[in-house]
């Protein structure tokens, strides 16, 4: 044994071992507290959508790879279509049409991403990119979600919730709408989508907060969603796949909105708890605007980055047509992230002046 | 704290800062350094002739030599430059070209020494009085006893120890933050007092106030060592550093005890500071005080697929494969060598490869302790790179920016703080080779700057060249000139050589003269005919030649040489070559008429003015010559007479081209302005009223010369009568002046007649010369 192999090989030699695919399986399996929540307040459809979502997304990539003549099985085990899949399932209302989650899916994974250069080359947030597509073409469909199961009046098997999804009907024939129907006969929103309406009509928040859409601190089932997203992330962050940047910028750039709203016109904005733990709150700031492909990549920019998406969320959710406005928050933040970039380049060891003398 | 501190004050509190980023990989050094430094001999031994980083040294021995342990192989030569020393006693077998300890496997001048197992030293010769030696001495010694720096970078320790500026802290790097690697561990355990010894012989040499010996917090053995060597010794410190791949950096560990940044593309001196590392501290005690070259080293041994790790005094230049045959090495079914660590180590490509003074580790790991790097995958922004680079880059966007060739973005991006650590290689999920990315990116920057540089030398040496050669030509001609003017001199301060001209020209104007006569003959019948016809033809040639022969003038008749004077003053404006050859035209045609029409009326004033002329001619050949060599044959007065004439008959021929310009206005152009010059120029004693006759004479041929080129078939008697009015300025400013002018009053009268006569038939005369 004259000469050996590995000529080429440049040091260091040995890896962390924590793998891109590793990662992305972590940050699914991280979502499943916050699955899990969606199911047992708003029914089996989240999970129908889910299997769908990521059935249609590992579809989709493997015939954009196919067709850009890539390595399908090694590029489809990396799990980043499965995590897109399974976000966006996690947006779209549980009892959604089965095409709602099929075309934001496919243009998720063919037009933000693979158009782009697949994984690491997309400019925008695919699930999110999707999901606007879907809010912007069918604002309906996108906006029914059911109330808590315990605020139904037809409760609902799994079978009627995968028959919804198909068919639009359950199997006792009830529609969407019908279903929308609360146990008192109120047809039911989202708290976030309910405040709004209420809020054209000159309710006062207290009077809105009456409804019994809204629990203590946030939506009924809502809040224990938050909650358990914020579960997820909090494990995530422990295991250092994502890092506070991101969430802490989020969460502490929405309250202190929130804070500045009550204090300005309490009657007419969103209490803090609630703005922090309605709508799709926990879930964006740990699972969404942490997307490091989308998100500014250096430190300083992570928190600029997060801090515009907080304060977007606020902007759209007071002021916006749509009531929660976290996707289009996340897709205009995406846009600055080259600025951003540019302007938090951190200073390289040897260009700093001398550090002060601190005893 | 209020107060600035002074580096040493500030280190002296015993701070140890922090530096960003960093790893903490598996240590596994555990495996190397359980055992005390054995010995290693071995038969043959690979003595690369170069081992540090500069020029090798010349060889001094030849194939057959028999050598001591300890002796020169090689003689450093200029720059940074080394010798090599034989690590046993034996005799050369041969100087090869081998392969070297290098990644890319590349051959090396190297010394083939076979051991004669006796292991005899050469005479030694210590230093043992190195205070009070001259320091020069003391690291030329060391330079001798080829110290180079033992952590890496096989730096000649000589430099050093002789830095050009104002050195106050000493830092003994004993960090060692790579894994697997224990040499520098225990080194420390076992020899810290020659460490120390070492240290201070480096304090003395590099003149620092202060030396720091920094060890990473998990070699206890190796700190307490230290430690209990240190017991009495002044402005020697130990620093204990957290454990964090890279803090035996260089440019880390001068952070962590400092706080203080070496400024980018610097070194430590820059900023006070000098850094050795233990191994090298202790070579240069074995140098100076027990007068050994450095022949041997600590090298760790060590990996899984080693059944004996260890640490061991490995003579320089044994073959690796040698090595491992004695530490039970079992390769992997890939086999898969390393030299040094795992983060910045190299892969072994020939395992005939020698250790060499840099070689601190040789690595067996096995496949599943260090794991081979995975299928690169696309970059997906985590930012791990960046939370784990130590000089606080973007290795992600390096990344991007190498792949796409973005020279001016990875500059921009500080590419070349990079000091390849590994750390963000190490942490990226996605398998990314980051640091071969930037090696190659490095190199593609220095190879096209150099191309850039070579490019730039290549077009100044070319402007250089083309300034050489105009300058040469300058030179030439500035010598020519003044050659041709140092002539002139000499032959105007000779006078015999004036005689000589004088005559000559003479000579000259006679033969032409007889030439004029026999050519006149033919043409014409009349002297008058005659003097036209030469003056009409001086003319023209002159107003066709762009170039005036001050000699030719000199030589032709006075007229002739009264036109080059006319003509000198029309050649500077080359703006109106019809004109000129309108009024000689005209001028030719006035010589005809003159001739035929007026014959009574001009005979004598033309009898008159030939035989002046001539007769200035025959007094200048005996006249010295006058400054102005154009009218050195011709007195002031004569020049004057026959300028004013031929303006006069240049201006009326002028005059007939102006149809309505007032004399007035004629001095405005430049024409006359330049007539004027010239005229002024010519002849400096001209009296003023002289000159301004002139120049009325030439507005009045300016006039004249306009009038021509307006002339028309249908010219009238009122363009006569116009141009009559000019001409009679000029007799009334001629009458003014002293009888002398007489004559010129006369030739005015003449022109005037002739302008008359021309404007009834001067088209032919016009269409037959323009």
């Amino acid at each position: 044994m004259s000469l050996l192999t590995n000529m080429f090989v440049s040091s260091p030699h040995g890896n962390l071992g924590l793998t891109t695919n590793q990662m992305m399986r972590i940050v699914a399996y991280a979502t499943l507290p916050g699955l899990a929540a969606q199911i047992y307040f708003f029914g089996w459809g989240s999970l129908i959508q889910a299997i769908l979502c990521i059935s249609t997304a590992l579809i989709a990539e493997a015939v954009v790879l196919s067709l850009r003549e890539k390595p399908i099985r090694r590029t489809l085990s990396d799990g980043s279509a499965m995590l897109t899949g399974l976000l966006l399932a996690l947006s779209i209302p549980p009892l959604a049409p089965w095409w709602i989650a099929v075309i934001g899916t496919v243009f998720a994974i063919i037009v933000v991403k693979q158009l782009y250069g697949g994984m690491g080359f997309n400019l925008f947030n695919p699930a999110m990119a999707g999901y606007v597509v879907l809010l912007i073409s069918f604002p309906v469909a996108m906006t029914n979600w059911l109330p808590p199961t315990e605020l139904l009046q037809h409760p609902m098997a799994f079978g009627d919730a995968f028959l919804a999804v198909f068919t639009g009907f359950t199997y006792d024939g009830y529609n969407l709408t019908q279903l929308k129907m609360s146990v008192d006969g109120i047809t039911m929103a989202t708290p976030l989508d309910h405040f709004k309406t209420e809020q054209i009509l000159n309710y006062t928040t207290t009077e809105i907060l009456n409804s019994p859409l809204y629990g203590e601190y946030g939506g009924t089932g809502w809040l224990e969603v938050n909650l358990a997203f914020l579960l997820g992330g909090l494990a995530l962050l422990k295991l250092g796949i994502i890092r506070w940047h991101i969430p802490v910028a989020v969460i502490g750039s929405l309250g202190v909105c929130a804070l500045l709203g009550i204090t300005i016109a309490p009657d007419q904005t969103y209490p803090l708890s609630f703005s922090l733990l309605s709508g799709a709150t926990m879930f964006a700031a740990f699972f969404i605007a942490t997307d490091p492909v989308s998100a500014s990549t250096t430190n300083q920019g992570r928190i600029v980055y997060g801090c515009f998406i907080g304060v977007m969320i606020y902007i759209i959710r007071i002021w916006g047509g749509y009531p929660d406005g976290i996707a289009f928050a996340v897709l205009l933040a995406n846009m600055c992230v080259p600025l951003i970039d540019h302007y938090t380049k951190p200073v390289t060891y040897g260009h700093k002046r001398r550090r002060e003398a601190k005893s | 704290m209020q107060s600035e501190l002074t580096l040493i004050e500030q280190v002296k509190l015993g701070k140890i800062w922090e530096f960003p980023g960093g790893i903490n990989p598996p240590e596994r050094k555990s495996l190397s350094n359980q055992t005390e430094i054995g010995n290693f001999t071995t038969h043959t031994l690979y003595i690369p002739i170069q081992q540090h980083i500069g020029v090798a040294g010349s060889l001094l021995v030849t194939k057959g030599e028999s050598v001591l342990k300890g002796q020169a192989l090689t003689s450093p030569g200029e720059g940074l430059s080394l010798p090599v020393h034989a690590p046993t006693s034996g005799v050369i077998s041969d100087i090869i070209d081998h392969v070297d300890a290098h990644p890319s496997g590349k051959t090396v001048l190297t010394i083939v020494l076979e051991a004669d197992g006796k292991d005899l030293w050469v005479n030694k010769n210590p230093l043992l009085n190195w205070q009070e030696l001259d320091r020069d001495t003391v690291v030329k010694h060391i330079q001798a006893a080829g110290v180079s720096g033992l952590g890496g970078a096989s730096f000649p320790t000589y430099v050093k120890l002789s830095p050009h500026k104002n050195i106050d802290l000493l830092i003994l790097n004993g960090v060692e933050c790579e894994p697997y690697i224990t040499a520098d561990d225990v080194l420390m355990r076992y020899h810290a007092n020659e460490i120390v010894q070492g240290a201070q012989i480096i304090q003395h040499l590099v003149a620092a106030k202060l030396c720091v010996i920094a060890i990473e917090d998990n070699k206890t053995e190796a700190i307490a060592s230290i430690e209990k060597a240190l017991a009495d010794v002044a402005d020697i410190e130990l620093r204990v550093v957290p454990t964090k791949y890279p803090s035996g950096g260089e440019k880390q560990l001068v952070e962590l005890i400092t706080g203080l940044q070496v400024p980018s593309g610097g070194i430590p001196a820059d900023i006070g500071i000098v850094m050795q590392n233990v191994g090298t501290s202790f070579a240069v005690k074995r140098a100076t005080i027990d007068g050994e070259a450095l022949v041997s080293r600590v090298v760790t041994v060590t990996g899984e697929r080693v059944k004996n790790p260890q640490n061991l005094w490995v003579p320089l230049g044994t073959p690796i494969k040698t090595l491992l045959q004695n530490v039970g090495y079992s390769p992997e079914k890939t086999p898969r060598l390393i030299m040094g660590g795992p983060m910045m180590g190299f892969n072994i490509v020939d395992d005939m490869m020698p250790v060499v003074k840099s070689t601190n580790c040789i690595l067996a790991p096995s496949n599943f302790h260090l794991p081979e790097r995975g299928v690169e995958q696309n970059c997906i922004r985590c930012g791990q790179c960046a939370d784990a680079c130590p000089a606080e880059l973007l290795p992600q966007q390096l990344q991007w920016f190498a792949k796409a060739d973005e020279h001016e973005k990875l500059k921009e991006y500080d590419l070349f703080d990079c000091i390849e650590c590994g750390a963000c290689a190490y942490v990226c999920p996605s398998q990314i080779p980051l640091v071969q990315y930037y090696r190659i990116a490095k190199s593609d920057i220095r190879q096209a700057e150099e191309e850039k540089l070579k490019a730039e030398k290549a077009k100044r040496r070319f402007e250089v060249r083309q300034e050489r050669l105009e300058r040469d030509k300058q030179a030439r001609l500035l010598r020519h000139k003044e050659s041709a003017e140092k002539r002139k001199k000499a032959l105007a301060q000779d006078g015999s050589a004036k005689d000589k001209i004088a005559a000559a020209l003479a000579r000259a104007k006679a033969k032409k003269a007889t030439s004029e006569n026999t050519d006149d003959l033919a043409a014409s019948d009349t002297p008058q005919d005659k003097v036209a016809a030469a003056i009409a033809r001086a003319k023209a040639k002159k107003l066709k030649s762009s170039k005036v022969s001050v000699d030719n003038s000199a030589d032709s008749t006075p007229e002739a040489s009264l036109e080059t004077s006319l003509k000198a003053t029309d050649t500077a404006p080359t703006t109106n070559p019809n004109k000129d050859r309108v009024a000689a035209a005209v001028a030719r045609a006035k010589a005809k008429k003159l001739a035929k029409e007026e014959q009574e009326k001009v005979k004598n004033d033309a009898e008159l003015k030939n035989e002046t002329d001539h007769k200035g001619h025959a007094d200048a050949a005996d006249k010295p010559v006058s400054e102005a060599q154009v009218d050195k044959t011709l007195t002031a007065a004569e020049e004057r007479k026959a300028k004013v004439a031929a303006a006069v008959a240049k201006a009326k021929a002028k005059k007939q081209k102006a149809a309505a310009d007032e004399p007035n206005q004629e001095p405005t152009l430049d024409f006359v302005d330049k007539a004027s010059a010239k005229i002024s120029n010519e002849d400096k004693k001209r009296s003023a009223d002289d000159e301004r006759k002139a120049k009325v004479a030439a507005a009045v041929a300016k006039a004249k010369a306009k009038a021509k080129k307006q002339a028309t078939e249908s010219e009238n008697s009122t363009n006569t009568s116009d141009k009559e009015t000019p001409d009679l300025n000029v007799a009334d400013d001629l009458s003014q002046t002293p009888e002398q002018i007489r004559k010129d009053k006369v030739a005015a009268a003449i022109a005037k007649a002739k302008a008359k006569k021309n404007a009834n038939n001067d088209t032919d005369n016009g269409s037959n010369n323009s």
